[in-house]
């Protein structure tokens, strides 16, 4: 095996990348839109290659507890879900979080609340940035918008994980997930050794040698004082990540007089809304978050100062537009365009959405 | 003989477990948790384990076991013990992965947990603390709190009409075929010490040889919860716990 | 005949007054300090009467807070 350029679906990708960059567990749950993900790895059987463990568990919340348990020990561990999945995660995520543990949970959303809808959404943007489950913290979120970057972010995910101590999580939707596409698939790579682990990750539960003290992974700490310094340490390191790990994509923006702010397979369908306009000689552009948090604050707040306006088109009722307000600051209109339900706007509507509010777009 | 010449090192014949440090424990005067901690220190380092353990401690009053047994240890969330040692026991299968877990976060929030580790066969031991009450929150009922028992949640006592029955979580364990060894102990005399210990043990060597899950329940006593003096408290379980929770083997298929 | 004799060293400060063993004890040789208390509060348990140890470690099996050892000797 070397790099390999395949056609699959998001989800598969996501599987395959995963073997490949050496991960050493998966722990999941079958939900729709994502099921995909367990059927591949089990499929693919990698236990029998890279002695990667593949299990399926008896609920969400069992698959994040052994994802923790997992991630205690020093290895690379993953789970993948879907939204109402996702929800039961939120109690695991948050000791994950507060355990300090490299992790990555993939959340391939479907259209809420409530059992929903399988088709795609983009609604647990909130959930997903701002902590999700009880107490201050985040994980690093990745919005990927093709099936390349499914894979590819299985191992930026894990890479910041393990650079920062902090879980990290993939944001697809149902359309990145299940749509097929051209991957390039990474070159294989070992699982890490123990002796790696060691050296690595002096904090892992491995059992505890001779040579160190008792390791314990605790997320409780009943004296106020400690744990404010804990918490204080979690903000240090969620500082960090803001001032290294902002990642976003600009498209048609230098001459712009209006963009779109859109993620994941909406930042598609508006860059096609923007090829169309500009066809028509409209100056618009788009500005795709990559990192969902941290997030492109102080890109989206200079570009405030470039343009007129800001067209965030969303599958939710308006999500990150909050985020974009606060980054623009009241200089300039920002509006959102939202579909909901797992209903997919297409290139005009959200064309039609930005002209709506900003008719001399078109002049 | 003067005692200062009996209590040489060469006539010691019993002390404090290598394995437990001079942390004085939490644990209200009398608490059976204590005596089961020593255990797990005594078994782990006569195994020699000791640098090959994790530990996967629950939410309950053993919250802090780690910071009495000098291993490597895992602080869970409420009930999902079993989840996270079948995470660390998967990916780590050289390792001595056990759950050391109470009534509460076993049989009520992690009833699901438990039972599905168990039937996959994980290779892990669970130590189960029964002394059927919430003891770290305030002496709430329990699944395993006998009909009629007083507690916080219950203070006309456990009615099953309105709150079910005593939950005999073990003989539901056993019935499963991914455990290999189901016991039910206590440590209220020295005799019954011995016989707990070497429960553990069995149930260590279990997960070691890779035989399944094995679960150790140890019938205790919570005399706070209880409210009652430690020494009362211990005839009380003999009276009242044994009868619903018999002492004995329920499953061994090393002997069957 | 020979004759066993033992001693028990009681962690006076880790010793939370429990009385599990002087209930333990066969030979009525431990009990808790009627008045004094550890740096903590608790009555804590002493040797009462020492002389009838045999060192069996009852008391010690039971003790939660492994605060006893105990030593045995047989005497010819």
């Amino acid at each position: 095996m070397k790099e390999e350029i395949k056609l699959m679906k998001g989800n598969e990708a996501i599987a395959h990348a995963a073997i490949r960059y050496g991960v050493d567990g998966y722990f999941g749950y079958p939900i729709t839109p994502q099921s995909e993900v367990l059927e591949t790895l089990e499929e693919l059987m990698p236990w029998e290659t890279t002695g990667m463990v593949v299990l399926q568990a008896e609920s969400e919340v069992a698959a994040i507890n052994m994802v923790y348990g997992g991630a205690s020990t020093g290895k690379a561990v993953m789970t993948s879900s879907s939204s109402p999945g996702v929800s039961l995660m939120q109690e695991g995520m948050s000791y994950i979080a507060a355990g300090e543990l490299p992790a990555l949970v993939v959340n391939v959303m479907r259209g809420g609340p409530g059992l929903g809808t399988i088709q795609p959404s983009q609604s647990d943007y909130f959930q997903a940035t701002k902590g999700g489950g009880h107490g201050d913290y985040h994980f690093i979120v990745l919005a990927p918008s093709t099936v390349q970057e499914m894979a590819d972010f299985v191992g930026l995910g894990f890479d910041l994980a393990f650079k920062y101590r902090t879980p990290a999580m993939i944001l697809a939707d149902g359309i990145v997930g299940q749509m097929m596409e051209k991957v390039v698939l990474p070159e294989p790579r070992p699982r890490r050794t123990d002796r790696e682990i060691a050296e690595q990750c002096p904090w892992a539960v491995t059992g505890r040698p001779a040579t160190r003290k008792p390791n314990v992974l605790t997320t409780l700490e009943l004296d106020s004082a400690k744990m404010e310094l804990n918490n204080i340490r979690y903000q240090q390191t969620y500082r960090t990540i803001e001032e290294n790990e902002v990642r976003y994509q600009e498209y048609y923006t230098d001459d712009a007089d209006y963009i779109f702010v859109a993620f994941g397979s909406i930042a598609r369908i508006c860059l096609k809304a923007i090829e169309d306009a500009r066809a028509a000689g409209m100056k618009v552009g788009l500005i795709r978050p990559i990192t969902l948090w941290p997030f492109p604050t102080k890109a989206i707040a200079d570009y405030s100062q470039r343009v007129k306006g800001m067209m965030v088109v969303e599958l939710n009722a308006g999500q990150m537009v909050e985020d974009v307000r606060l980054a623009v600051n009241g200089n300039i209109p920002v509006y959102h365009y939202g579909r909901m339900g797992g209903i997919v706007p297409n290139p005009q509507e959200a064309l039609d959405a930005l002209l709506k509010h900003f008719p001399d777009a078109a002049q | 003989m003067k005692p200062e010449d009996i209590k040489r090192s060469e006539n010691k014949v019993y002390s404090k477990p290598e394995l437990l440090n001079d942390t004085p424990m939490h644990y209200c005067p009398g608490c059976s948790h204590g005596v089961v901690h020593k255990l797990v220190s005594e078994v782990l380092k006569e195994m020699g384990m000791e640098h090959k353990s994790i530990g996967v401690a629950p939410v309950g009053c053993a919250v802090f076991a780690y910071s009495y047994i000098d291993i490597d240890w895992i602080e869970a969330a409420h009930g999902r013990a079993p989840a996270v040692a079948t995470g660390a026991k998967r990916l780590n299968p050289d390792r001595l992965v056990f759950t050391y877990q109470g009534d509460g976060d076993l049989a009520a929030i992690g009833t699901a947990e438990t039972i599905h580790a168990a039937n996959r066969a994980e290779n892990i031991a669970i130590i189960f603390i029964n002394n059927a009450i919430y003891g770290m929150t305030g002496g709430q009922m329990a699944p395993t709190t006998l009909e009629g028992q007083k507690t916080a949640t219950t203070p006309y006592g456990r009615r099953v009409d309105l709150n079910g029955y005593p939950l005999k979580i073990s003989n539901l364990l056993a019935q499963l075929d991914g455990t290999c060894y189901v016991t039910r102990q206590a440590v209220h005399t020295p005799a019954a010490v011995r016989k707990a210990k070497s429960a553990i043990r069995q149930a260590f060597e279990n997960s070691m040889a890779g035989r399944g899950t094995s679960v150790v329940e140890i019938v205790s006593t919570c005399n706070s919860g209880w409210k009652m003096s430690p020494a009362k408290a211990n005839e009380w379980m003999v009276e009242n716990m044994f009868p619903q929770y018999p002492l004995g083997d329920i499953k061994n298929i090393i002997k069957e | 005949m020979a004759k066993i004799i033992g001693a028990v060293e009681i962690n006076q400060e880790r010793c939370k007054g429990c009385n599990l063993c002087v209930v333990a004890c066969p030979t009525d040789v431990l009990g808790l300090q009627p008045k004094e208390v550890n740096n903590r509060g608790y009555h804590f348990a002493y040797t009462a009467q020492p002389d009838k140890c045999i060192g069996c470690a009852s008391c010690a099996l039971v003790c939660p807070d492994a605060c006893i050892e105990v030593y045995r000797v047989i005497e010819k």
